[in-house]
């Protein structure tokens, strides 16, 4: 129920009513300028992307588990379609092992975590949480969504050029990623200059709006922890990604101009004759330059989601809401000086290994500050156990693991064990999979009704959840023994080659136990790709036949989001609101509800 | 509810929409540029000495694009102030001084990129012997050691023999030049090899050496910006100028944010002339 | 409104902005003459080139793009920038000091 005070017409109301002739279908809803229709194009295609790439991941764990066996259901379409090369008999080859997983880590980040945490949760209810009627540069905002599908197609295109994919990791080193045949690390790099013009329009749009449009009263320290998270994300994504656009550029250079920005002198690479001079190491040092920052673009905006919801859900003001934004600044401040934690093994020297090193235990504290605050804020509530706050609860001890297990990473001398190792893959997994994306759940179950005037159905967002959890836990959790028994990762084959079965007399090998991990955690993967079945259909299904909302604050929360009609019309607030409090004012005593919305005077 | 700010100021900012944006977007830019400038500092520190070439560019035409783009830089905030003072005439002549002096540069550099494509490196067979013609105008013949190697413009190209107008090189005195002053004024001569001779040859492309493709990297990516900056102004100048009479507040703004693109673009080049023409 | 209002206050902007393109121009003659000069030593030929890149380039940003009397919003952003601008080239830089990794063999065909 909107709470707008109407003691004078908006001046412009008149010559306003003309502007807002009826639009077509085309123009409402493909070709949009308003950011919630922006935000649920972002969601929907990014949840596309997250399930594509999970697919993926699926195909790859057949391998992993049952090496140079066919594919069940889909080996001959794979055949067909990718041709005898990539999955003949529809075995997956070695080669499309390598592609698949430089994809799925490819298009899980940039086309689907990103997108889904900062442009489609932070386009659709940043502007509500400020009290504004739209972002500072609509049309901008388009152009970054049209950016982000081009540069999604051509990655998917990419998949059925002559060669395939790229297959140097999503990291895509040099000399590897410049040496390959074929035109798929072409695309690769094509598709990453339009997703990281994307990113940066929409940092510039974020980051105008919350410095310009914030409502009357609205003073920084008055701000939801998720605009100040998405505020702080905007500045990484807009600072952090011209280095690596700078690194693409100059990796399409040396593969079709055949420069050498990355390939070292005596380097032997067929069909073309290159100077050489150039340095390896610089394309890691320029991709790290983003890919750290990267990694809390991935966790802050799951961080804000996940503080709305516990508040909201707890009854109560969130613990250490100052403490909350400086670490939140204080982290996005250091993610700029710790990349290198990413380079340990390349013989950098220990001076610079100790100056990283160094960086990166600091930035520990801030992050553990904001869990803490997280799980105090719990202490105390009136906690309502619905679908949001079950996944929101989740994320807390899941990002308290794969924090903690980030540790030994951090340091120089454990690192030498675990870089590379399956070890890695679980820490930054159980960081963005139970972690920021079962934030992201949360934040579909949470604003689902805003957005649709409907609730989805509690009893199968539970099922969604429960599976969900459990088997999570049973695919991440064995990766840290297999890594820690030194099984590497981007094996095709699962690490055969290595086990002792197959080295007898040689120390070092990986055990039968280890070895039968493979066939666990791919069982829990298809387990887990069932388990999205539920939420899939409980999406759909909900906008029209889901359970109606009693009021537009179905949540009976304080932020200005909540004090919109449902859906918000076109300029979200018919007067603009004012705003004479904090965020999170619930339960102040006197008050005759629970709750105290922040535009109440 | 209309966005507000867009022409008007934000009372505690005390800065319109367009404004913020584009610092911020110029904030970008200054990394995606630096980052090239750390990759120009971290491939020349890490080339082996002697092999980062020095005397390539035109100093010259370099100087004279420096000039045009600080000419272009006044002209456009001139044509911010007329449009301050109202005066609609004066806006659009230094605008369009501006855009000339836009394509004066891109003109100048298509002619810079040009004459690299247009220079060779010949590597020619051991113990070739060449005729050389100096500007006296007599011919000599002089005999090449092992790895001779020819530098320079070609002037013939027939089936059996070229003719270039260059230098021979030789690689112990270029290993000794660390300054660009130090570049000795070698006579150009016109040269006269058989093909058969010739190993292999290769222009001064951005493949040739990591100097050349930094140089067409920075230069490249520059020369873009110099084109979309030109197109966003030459838009508001011409196609868009009718919102002068409509929102002549917006319209100013629109110049000052694209101006302050352009002085962005100007900057760089600030940098990019000594580091890349002189050092 | 921005900061020039009346034709009085622009009249002293642009007197500014001629000065400043005159020391602009005198600075890019000043920078190649400067390169011609017979100095030893490679720090000290950089440390003079950059020294006038960053004076003009100040003046442009300090005058011609207004900088100087810019909005502390601004500021903060370009601080921050600079800040991470020159991690990174430092950082960078430092880290590749003590090594060879871009010559793997000395034979150059």
């Amino acid at each position: 129920m909107s709470t707008q005070a109407t003691t004078h017409a908006h001046p412009h109301a008149d010559a306003h009513a003309s502007d807002h002739h009826e639009l077509g279908f085309l123009q409402k809803y493909v070709f949009s300028t308003d950011h919630k229709i922006i935000g649920i194009q972002y969601g929907v295609t990014a949840l596309l992307f997250l399930l594509f790439g999970l697919g993926l991941m699926a195909m790859m764990r057949w391998s992993i588990a049952y090496p140079n066996q066919p594919l069940p259901l889909v080996g001959s379409l794979l055949e067909k379609l990718l041709g005898s090369n990539a999955a003949g008999h529809g075995i997956m080859s070695s080669t499309l092992y390598n592609s698949f997983g430089a994809m799925h880590g490819t298009i899980m980040v940039f086309l689907g975590i990103v997108p889904l945490a900062f442009a489609a949760f932070g386009n659709f209810v940043v502007p509500l949480q400020i009290g504004a009627p739209d972002m500072a540069f609509p049309r901008i905002n388009m152009a970054s969504y049209q950016s982000y599908v081009i540069g999604g197609l051509i990655m998917l295109i990419s998949f059925f050029i002559p060669g395939g994919a790229a297959q140097a990791g999503w990291t895509s080193y040099s000399p590897l990623a410049t040496s390959f045949p074929g035109n798929g690390q072409t695309f690769w790099i094509l598709g990453m200059v339009f997703l990281i013009t994307s990113s940066l329009l929409g940092a510039v749009n974020f980051l105008a709006t919350i410095i310009q449009l914030r409502a009357p009263g609205m003073t920084w320290m008055r701000l939801p922890f998720f605009v100040w998270a998405q505020f702080v994300t905007g500045f990484l994504l807009l600072l952090a990604f011209p280095p690596l656009e700078a690194a693409a550029i100059m990796q399409l250079m040396d593969k079709v101009a055949h420069t050498s920005f990355f390939l070292p002198t005596g380097l032997a690479v067929t069909g073309a004759h290159i100077s050489g001079g150039g340095s390896p190491l610089l394309w890691q040092h320029l991709f790290w330059f983003l890919g750290h920052p990267e990694v809390y673009v991935l966790i802050l905006p799951a961080m804000g989601i996940v503080c709305e919801i516990l508040a909201c859900n707890t009854r109560k003001p969130i613990w250490g809401y100052k403490s909350l934004v400086y670490s939140a600044l204080v982290i996005g401040f250091l993610s700029f000086i710790v990349w290198a934690h990413h380079m340990y093994l390349t013989g950098m020297g220990t001076r610079i290994s100790t100056f990283f090193q160094t960086t990166t235990m600091i930035i520990s504290i801030p992050s553990v500050i904001i869990l803490t605050c997280l799980f105090l804020s719990l202490w105390g509530g009136s906690i309502r156990f619905n679908t949001p706050m079950l996944f929101a609860l989740a994320f807390l001890p899941m990002f308290g693991i794969g924090g903690l297990t980030g540790l030994p990473l951090g340091f120089n001398f454990s690192d030498l064990h675990l870089h590379d190792t399956y070890y890695v893959i679980a820490h930054f997994h159980y960081v963005v999979a139970p972690g920021t994306i079962f934030a992201l759940f949360a934040g579909v179950y949470f604003w689902f009704p805003k957005a649709t005037g409907r609730y989805m159905s509690e009893f199968w967002g539970r099922v969604h959840f429960t599976c969900s959890f459990i088997f999570m836990n049973l695919v991440f959790m064995p990766m840290f023994a297999q890594g820690m028994a030194g099984m590497l990762r981007r094996m095709y084959d699962g690490g055969i080659n290595y086990s002792t079965a197959n080295t007898p007399g040689t120390i070092g090998g990986l055990s039968e136990g280890i070895m039968h991990l493979n066939v666990v955690v791919s069982t829990a993967v298809w387990c887990l790709g069932l388990s999205q079945i539920p939420f899939i259909i409980n999406f759909f299904w909900s906008i029209k036949h889901g359970k109606k909302i009693e009021s537009d604050n179905p949540w009976h929360a304080t932020t200005l989001d909540w004090q919109t009609p449902t859906p918000p019309p076109h300029g979200n607030f018919a007067k603009t609101p004012v705003v004479h409090r904090g965020p999170y004012e619930y339960s102040v005593p006197g008050h005759a509800t629970d709750f105290t919305p922040q535009n109440e005077a | 509810m209309d966005i507000p700010y867009t022409s008007t100021p934000r009372p505690d900012t005390g800065l319109f929409n367009a404004k913020v944006g584009i610092w911020l977007f110029l904030a970008s830019e200054v990394m995606l540029f630096g980052a090239l400038f750390s990759s120009y500092i971290l491939l020349r520190v890490g080339a082996a000495p002697g092999d980062w070439p020095h005397g390539l560019l035109n100093v010259w035409l370099g100087m004279t694009n420096t000039i045009v783009l600080i000419v272009s830089s006044i002209t456009v905030v001139m044509a911010w102030a007329s449009l301050k003072m109202k005066d609609f005439g004066r806006f659009r002549r230094y605008q369009s001084v501006t855009l000339v002096c836009a394509l004066c540069f891109l003109g100048i550099k298509s002619y810079e990129y040009h004459d690299k494509f247009t220079h060779y490196e010949v590597q020619l067979n051991d113990g070739v012997t060449v005729q050389v013609k100096d500007e006296s105008g007599a011919t000599k013949a002089v005999q090449l050691p092992t790895k001779g190697v020819l530098d320079g413009h070609i002037l013939e190209n027939d089936a059996d023999k070229m003719v270039i107008h260059g230098e021979i090189v030789d690689k112990a005195a270029q290993a000794q030049v660390t300054h660009a002053w130090q570049e000795s004024k070698i006579p150009e001569m016109e040269i006269t090899v058989k093909k058969a001779d010739v190993k292999y040859m290769e222009n001064y492309g951005p493949w040739h050496n990591t100097y050349t493709a930094i140089y067409f990297t920075l230069t490249g990516l520059h020369a873009l910006h110099v084109i979309g900056g030109s197109i966003v102004i030459f838009f508001i100048w011409g196609p868009l100028a009718g919102m002068w009479k409509t929102d002549p507040e917006r319209y100013t703004n629109r110049v000052e944010v694209s101006g302050l693109f352009w002085h962005f673009v100007d900057l760089v080049w600030i940098f990019l002339f000594p580091v890349l023409y002189l050092l | 409104m921005s900061d020039h209002d009346n034709a009085h206050d622009i009249q002293k902007s642009v007197k500014r902005y001629l000065f400043v393109f005159y020391a602009l121009i005198a600075g890019t003659i000043l920078t190649v003459m400067a390169s011609r000069l017979p100095i030893e030593s490679v720090a000290v030929t950089v440390a003079i080139a950059l020294l006038i890149a960053c004076v003009k380039g100040f003046l442009v940003a300090g005058y011609f793009m207004h900088l100087i009397s810019e909005k502390k919003m601004i500021y903060g952003i370009l601080i921050a920038t600079v800040f991470f601008f020159a991690g990174l080239m430092f950082l960078t830089v430092w880290s590749m000091d003590h090594n060879s990794l871009i010559h793997m063999s000395t034979n150059v065909p």
